[in-house]
């Protein structure tokens, strides 16, 4: 009954079949459009009108009021130095990881560490450096009773700082889990063929190593500053948003609704987001492709 | 019976033991100084967090943090309405995301950009701001569809957070996919007669175990986790981690949260931890995936 019994024509059926394949497609992007195409729609399209009318102005004013444009500043600052430090750093994790056994305890224990990092992000993290480092945290109290130096005059845990050694915790395990498989990708006959050519191990580095990894370095940083940049969780969970960066203000200004009626700039900043990230992301598809060139 | 037979069928990808340390002559400094400072920057504030839970409300050391978790009605019933939605949202997302994907493996691969393209807008398109559309929806949206979605937690998150299980479901099995021979699997079970649903769950399902449980895991941790979402909702029926919070800010009790948090870490720690055993009975390629 089926054609591929048939060995000659294994994999393609008939070409009447192919809308009865694309039914099949059907539950997952029905799905997706309504479970996140209606909040998008709701989203977009609230910033685009004012009184009930297609507008503009909400998106002008977002774009040239202070108080809309500084929180877009500093969500940039914060997402940029707490992507390139955990890249970084994540980079060199993996690779010390990756240089030790297959199959080892070590390599296990990291991976498993990294997606419970990785993913769980925001609140829980959060509530691990609160103990540590908040004003009643293991580590303050230990720095005022046994040193005599009082932490909690010079730091905040929601601070701009506080908030973004929370994202450390969580952004270097994604960094983790994005280079792995690039640096298990380079062969180890590469590194051979070089060294029989005569390269250093530095000339190596420099020469192989670096070029072929520098796509995935570049595109998994990106995915780390779309990261920082849509975080939210932390904040929330230390009760900070104190800072004053752009998850924040939207946050604000869907919520105090009674007074002024900012939803719409709420709304308009949420589609700014979007756009930021979703720049970021076509940055990030556009090298991901070169990336795979070497790394198969 | 089908799958242990298939399992032997099926070329079955066996990395050849790669002689890495051959080349490496000496322990390398820099690993040995990158992997303690890491431990550690993540074993310090986690041994902080114990202690920190493990003080009470009296200033004394006790586990009364943790059994308050079981003990105090509000917390447990937190704890089991998140663990219902992490359930539930694992399924469905598992439901709509494995037979897509093998359809787009075995007869559409040009739709596999589509399906990236989709799968990665969850992350694009940041929490806070479907929290903000949901805001607006709870507004503007008809009344039936307020009073079927938007009265419980388990109505209204459930189907979100599928959506933002997206894109690690698609990665993971994806990626379990890639590492076996689909159509071969496929075009055996078919012509011995199996139809596409006893392929897709007896023959195909069963050689991805190891992504679609790190998939499933990964689901369980985020819906463990997400407050942004949560936090917009009506209070009176609070998830695990907004519960978290709220004992934090409100009750004025962080060790419950601390406490709260590391059971959360610890569990799923031990689900992602067991996974890496079972990859690596069953081959290891797929143990990437986390």
């Amino acid at each position: 009954m089926s054609a591929a019994t048939s060995p000659a024509a294994p994999r393609r059926r008939g070409a009447r079949r192919i809308p009865l394949t694309w039914l099949g497609m059907l539950p997952f992007l029905l799905y997706m459009l309504v479970f996140l195409g209606a909040p998008l729609y709701v989203v977009v399209h609230g910033a685009l009108t004012a009184n009930g009318h297609f507008t503009l102005s909400n998106f002008s004013a977002i774009l040239t009021q202070a108080q809309y444009l500084i929180p877009l500043k500093n969500s940039v600052i914060l997402s940029l130095w707490t992507s390139l430090g955990p890249a970084i750093l994540g980079l060199a994790l993996a690779a010390a990881v990756v240089a030790g056994p297959r199959d080892g305890v070590l390599r296990r224990v990291v991976s498993s560490a990294s997606g419970v990092f990785a993913y769980f992000a925001g609140a829980p993290l959060a509530f691990v450096w609160f103990a540590s480092l908040g004003t009643l945290g293991v580590i303050t109290v230990f720095f005022k009773t046994t040193l005599g130096y009082d932490l909690a005059k010079h730091f905040d845990i929601s601070s701009q700082l506080g908030v973004g050694i929370c994202y450390f915790y969580f952004q270097i395990p994604l960094m983790v889990i994005f280079m792995t498989p690039a640096l298990e990708g380079l062969k180890p006959e590469w590194e051979e063929a070089a060294r029989n050519l005569g390269a250093t191990r530095r000339s190596y580095i420099r020469h192989v190593a670096a070029p072929v990894l520098a796509p995935s370095f570049i595109a998994a940083w990106l995915i780390l500053f779309g990261s920082a940049f849509s975080a939210f969780a932390t904040m929330l969970a230390l009760d900070g948003c104190t800072q004053v960066v752009v998850p924040c203000k939207i946050y604000f200004e869907m919520s105090n609704n009674v007074l002024t009626n900012s939803i719409p700039f709420g709304l308009a900043l949420g589609t700014e987001m979007i756009a930021v990230v979703g720049i970021v992301m076509i940055f990030y598809w556009w090298v991901q492709r070169r990336a795979g060139r070497w790394l198969r | 019976m089908s799958a242990i037979e298939f399992e032997a069928i099926a070329p079955r990808r066996v990395a050849p033991p790669q002689p890495r340390t051959a080349a490496r002559p000496r322990p390398r400094a820099w690993r040995v100084l990158i992997l303690v400072s890491m431990a550690v920057f993540y074993v310090l504030p986690l041994v902080c967090a114990v202690k920190f839970s493990l003080i009470n409300q009296k200033g004394t050391y006790g586990p009364q943090n943790y059994t308050a978790i079981v003990n105090n009605g509000a917390l447990s019933d937190a704890l089991i309405l998140s663990l219902e939605i992490a359930a539930i949202t694992a399924a469905v997302a598992v439901l709509l995301v494995f037979p897509t994907t093998v359809l787009v493996r075995l007869k559409l691969p040009k739709l596999t950009v589509v399906m990236e393209a989709v799968t990665i807008l969850p992350i694009v398109v940041p929490p806070i701001v479907i929290a903000a559309g949901l805001l607006q929806m709870k507004e503007t949206a008809p009344l039936w569809v307020v009073n079927t979605f938007f009265n419980h937690p388990l109505t209204i998150l459930t189907p979100l957070y599928v959506v933002l299980a997206m894109p690690l479901m698609y990665r993971a099995i994806d990626t379990g996919l890639r590492a076996i021979d689909l159509h071969t699997l496929v075009d055996a079970s078919r012509s011995l007669g199996a139809g596409w649903p006893t392929t897709l769950w007896r023959v195909v399902l069963p050689n991805v175990q190891t992504a679609v449980l790190g998939g499933m895991f990964l689901t369980i941790a985020l819906c463990l986790g997400e407050v942004v979402i949560a936090n917009q909702l009506d209070q009176s029926n609070l998830t695990f981690p907004l519960e978290m919070i709220q004992f934090a800010s409100q009750d004025n009790a962080p060790g419950i949260s601390v406490a709260m948090a590391l059971v959360a870490l610890l569990f799923t720690f031990l689900l992602l931890f067991m996974l890496s055993f079972l990859a690596r009975r069953r081959g290891g390629r797929t143990a990437r995936v986390v």
